[in-house]
């Protein structure tokens, strides 16, 4: 149903963090998701074994696949929505949710997640998205206690053990369970304790090539937006020198063997070759000095230096204020077969302009303001 | 002799041909009508019974046809303006209501006179109507597929027996990828929402799987401007300040066992309004909150309707603003921002057409508009009893109260009778 590219998935901590990251992870036993939004789909790329024997699932089941898999009727779309509001954001939320296991039962959880930022960056980037779960056991609203001290604790761990036992597998789901603060502070305590333990590992950020400057990097939301398109298309950003690509999606690595680290901060140029017609990319200049889209079929070169023809298409899109952002070049190779259930090529272009406008829409200074009051 | 309450507004250019309604046209113009919709080739986007696990639906295909059509439209100038250039923002705050400055959606236009008191009126073929509409503002057909399987028709027949639903452009959109899904366009259907094209609505919202693309549903009444049945639908990338609001869940304790349904209110918002969500089949769902928009009209109950979340839950919000409007009862500050509360407006979307409103926007201000939509809570609870009975739903704990009732006069009357409808105006057919 949901596909991903496994390649990055499976490159997205070590990419990061060192090697031994994974062994790192797997020391703890509380059950957490780590999940990368600058991937299609927005996968999870780690579940650690207390969230594999909570949820009942192998990792094979969930890594590369997104958290929906583990909503089912139950589960309030409100909190759904605010989930995706603070990915959107990039900020930490606390919320009870109800879960279902891989059996089918649901089971209520607080949800406890918080971005994570790039090690050794410079920019305050987010890299990945930490999901740290802890169950919260059965008991009548009123009595919900602040509990401190160790022997309560103790208490509430025994009840744990018993509720991932015996609880919910009736199939009945209460309106709503309440996150008391114990729950609170010890999913809080258990991200801040991952968070450092990442922190550790991180290695200097990759990707740096001689010569090349990265444009800054866009945000998780606009990443997220963009990663649901699978057409080949480049995003460049007409403000910078040069006109670097800023975002290149996972259809274009496919289409021309670049992954996305090696075209980055660099000028679309790299595809033409001795066999590009230097009218054709005149044409392409002047329709961009002109703020015009165009249309023109060109001889493009793939990284193993094979040619083919691209029919690309160039057009301007505009941020919330109205203004010129980026361009997008969408690619489509000439005479390739696609799954386009008959759509023209032409069509399947203005299709992908069309998204690409509806997520960079959103993109302006004040867009990422608007915040939940809870 | 029958009063008649109206207000003048700008109507919305929703076609091209709005311009031009009232004339008789000679056709040869590729028009909805009959004429030559029955011999067009529209491509169709035919679906099929609830999840068969298609290809086209799992690819979410419909966000890339809907919106490359409409890019297509965009290149071939068929807009009035690009509505990519009209610059929006979140307003600060707690809800974080959306503000755009749309200058150019009312140049040109002369206030026209419209009913407000009757949410049903029969259809009237001499005022302007879809079937007057060029098919170049049509993206494609979306229709129930007839062998029960979802497909995509690059180029389709029309069955003379089966009035097409086609999906049309708004010429004066307020978003990226804003459209009208009018419903069986030759049958010439009023505003009126009936469970069949209801569920038709929903099923669109299923099949974009996008949680950007939003449906929307005003009444007569309610700021429809066209007495044509039409949905309307736009793309938005920011959660509308609706969607977020914290809500609470009305216990049911009769009629919902089947359906599955979960009925609540706001609980902190300006206009009061039901939220739908869940249910066993979409079908369900549908069901639910068609019946209850049905009792809103034959009670007369002007209403929006926005369908979120990818068809997962919907707002059903009875208003009363253009009825006070009619009545003189809003403040002309207010009516000076000539905003329309209309189900984007009300979900949370202002369009404003002065930049000095847009500059100075707050959440007051706009908690201020739309306040002024929203039926007291005491009419509330009673449209909600309306609407409850309608549907044969129970509330928990309410059975007796209901019962005693019956028996006792209506409300304490230290205030005036919070019913919106002056007398002179209830018309119940």
């Amino acid at each position: 149903m949901e596909t991903c590219d496994h390649r990055a998935v499976a490159d997205s901590l070590t990419s990061r963090y060192c090697d031994w990251v994974h062994d790192a992870l797997e020391d703890f036993p509380a059950a957490f998701l780590i999940t990368d939004p600058a991937i299609a789909g927005h996968p999870i790329v780690f579940a650690s074994r207390g969230f594999l024997s909570m949820s009942g699932y192998a990792s094979e089941e969930v890594v590369g696949r997104n958290g929906r898999m583990f909503q089912g009727p139950g589960t309030s779309r409100r909190s759904v929505m605010e989930i995706r509001e603070a990915i959107r954001e990039e900020r930490t939320l606390q919320i009870s949710l109800l879960n279902y296991r891989r059996d089918g039962s649901p089971h209520w959880i607080l949800f406890h997640l918080c971005p994570v930022f790039a090690p050794c960056d410079g920019h305050r980037r987010v890299v990945h998205f930490l999901s740290v779960q802890i169950p919260i056991p059965k008991r009548s609203r009123r009595s919900v206690v602040v509990t401190t001290t160790c022997r309560d604790a103790m208490r509430m761990d025994a009840d744990l053990e018993l509720d991932l036992a015996n609880d919910d597998r009736g199939f009945e789901v209460e309106e709503c369970r309440e996150a008391g603060e114990w729950e609170k502070e010890k999913a809080a305590s258990i991200a801040g304790e991952i968070l450092s333990a990442l922190a550790r590992y991180g290695k200097l950020a990759n990707g740096k090539r001689a010569g090349v400057v990265l444009p800054r990097p866009l945000s998780s939301a606009l990443n997220i937006s963009l990663g649901r398109i699978k057409q080949s298309f480049v995003l460049t950003d007409p403000h910078l020198p040069d006109m670097p690509i800023v975002y290149a999606s996972d259809g274009f690595s496919s289409l021309t063997g670049y992954s996305r680290h090696e075209v980055l901060g660099r000028n679309c140029r790299f595809l033409n070759g001795a066999g590009t017609d230097t009218k054709v990319l005149n044409q392409i200049k002047d329709s961009i000095k002109a703020e015009k889209a165009c249309a023109v079929r060109l001889l493009n070169y793939r990284k193993d230096r094979s040619p083919f023809w691209n029919l690309l298409h160039i057009s301007s899109v505009r941020n919330a204020s109205g203004k010129i952002t980026f361009y997008v070049g969408v690619q489509i190779e000439e005479g390739s077969k696609s799954n386009d259930h008959g759509l023209s090529p032409e069509m399947r272009q203005l299709g992908t302009v069309g998204q690409v406008k509806v997520a960079v829409r959103s993109m302006s200074s004040g867009a990422g303001t608007s915040r939940f009051s809870s | 002799m029958e009063s008649v309450l109206t207000i003048k507004r700008v109507p919305t250019m929703v076609s091209n041909y709005q311009e031009e309604a009232g004339q008789e046209l000679g056709c040869g113009r590729n028009c909805l009508g009959e004429c030559c919709l029955l011999v067009s080739k529209l491509p169709l986007y035919a679906i099929g019974s609830a999840a068969d696990g298609n290809e086209l639906s799992a690819g979410f295909f419909l966000n890339t046809l809907l919106l490359g059509q409409w890019e297509d439209r965009m290149s071939r100038g068929l807009f009035r303006y690009d509505v990519t250039a009209c610059e929006t923002k979140v307003i600060p705050g707690e809800h974080g209501f959306i503000a755009q400055l749309n200058e150019g959606r009312h140049l040109k236009k002369r206030p026209t006179e419209f009913r407000v008191d009757r949410v049903l009126q029969s259809f009237d073929p001499s005022k302007f109507n879809f079937t007057k509409v060029g098919q170049e503002e049509v993206l494609f057909r979306f229709e129930a597929s007839a062998d029960g399987k979802t497909q995509y028709f690059e180029r389709a027949t029309v069955d003379k027996n089966h009035s097409p639903s086609v999906l049309a452009i708004n010429v004066s959109p307020i978003e990226y990828g804003h459209v009208l899904l009018i419903p069986r366009v030759l049958d010439c259907l009023p505003q009126r929402i009936d469970p069949e094209n209801f569920l038709l609505a929903l099923h669109m919202a299923v099949e974009a799987g996008s949680p950007y693309f939003r449906l929307g549903y005003n009444s007569l009444g309610a700021f429809a401007t066209i007495n044509h049945l039409h949905f309307q639908a736009y793309y938005l990338s920011v959660p509308l300040p609706v969607e977020k609001v914290p809500t609470q869940a009305i216990p049911i304790s009769k009629g919902l066992e089947k359906s599955g349904v979960k009925i609540s209110y706001l609980l902190n918002y300006p206009v009061r309004a039901l939220v739908y969500e869940g249910g066993n089949s979409l079908k369900d769902l549908a069901d639910l909150v068609a019946t209850s928009c049905i009792c809103l009209q034959e009670n007369n109950i002007p209403f929006n309707v926005l369908i979120s979340d990818s068809g997962r839950r919907i707002f059903l919000f009875p208003q009363c603003y253009a009825e006070k409007q009619a009545l003189g009862e809003v403040s002309q500050e207010i009516l000076d921002t000539q905003v329309n509360p209309a189900v984007w407006e009300i979900s949370g979307h202002m369009v404003l057409k002065r930049k000095v409103d847009y500059e100075g926007a707050s959440e007051e201000y706009a908690w201020r508009i739309l306040a002024e939509v929203s039926l007291s809570e005491e009419r509330f609870q009673e449209v909600q009893a309306y609407i409850f009975n309608a549907a044969g739903l129970v509330e928990s704990g309410k059975q007796e109260n209901d019962a005693n009732e019956k028996k006792k006069t209506p409300i304490p009357t230290s205030q005036p009778l919070p019913t919106p409808y002056a007398e002179k105006c209830l018309v119940l057919q």
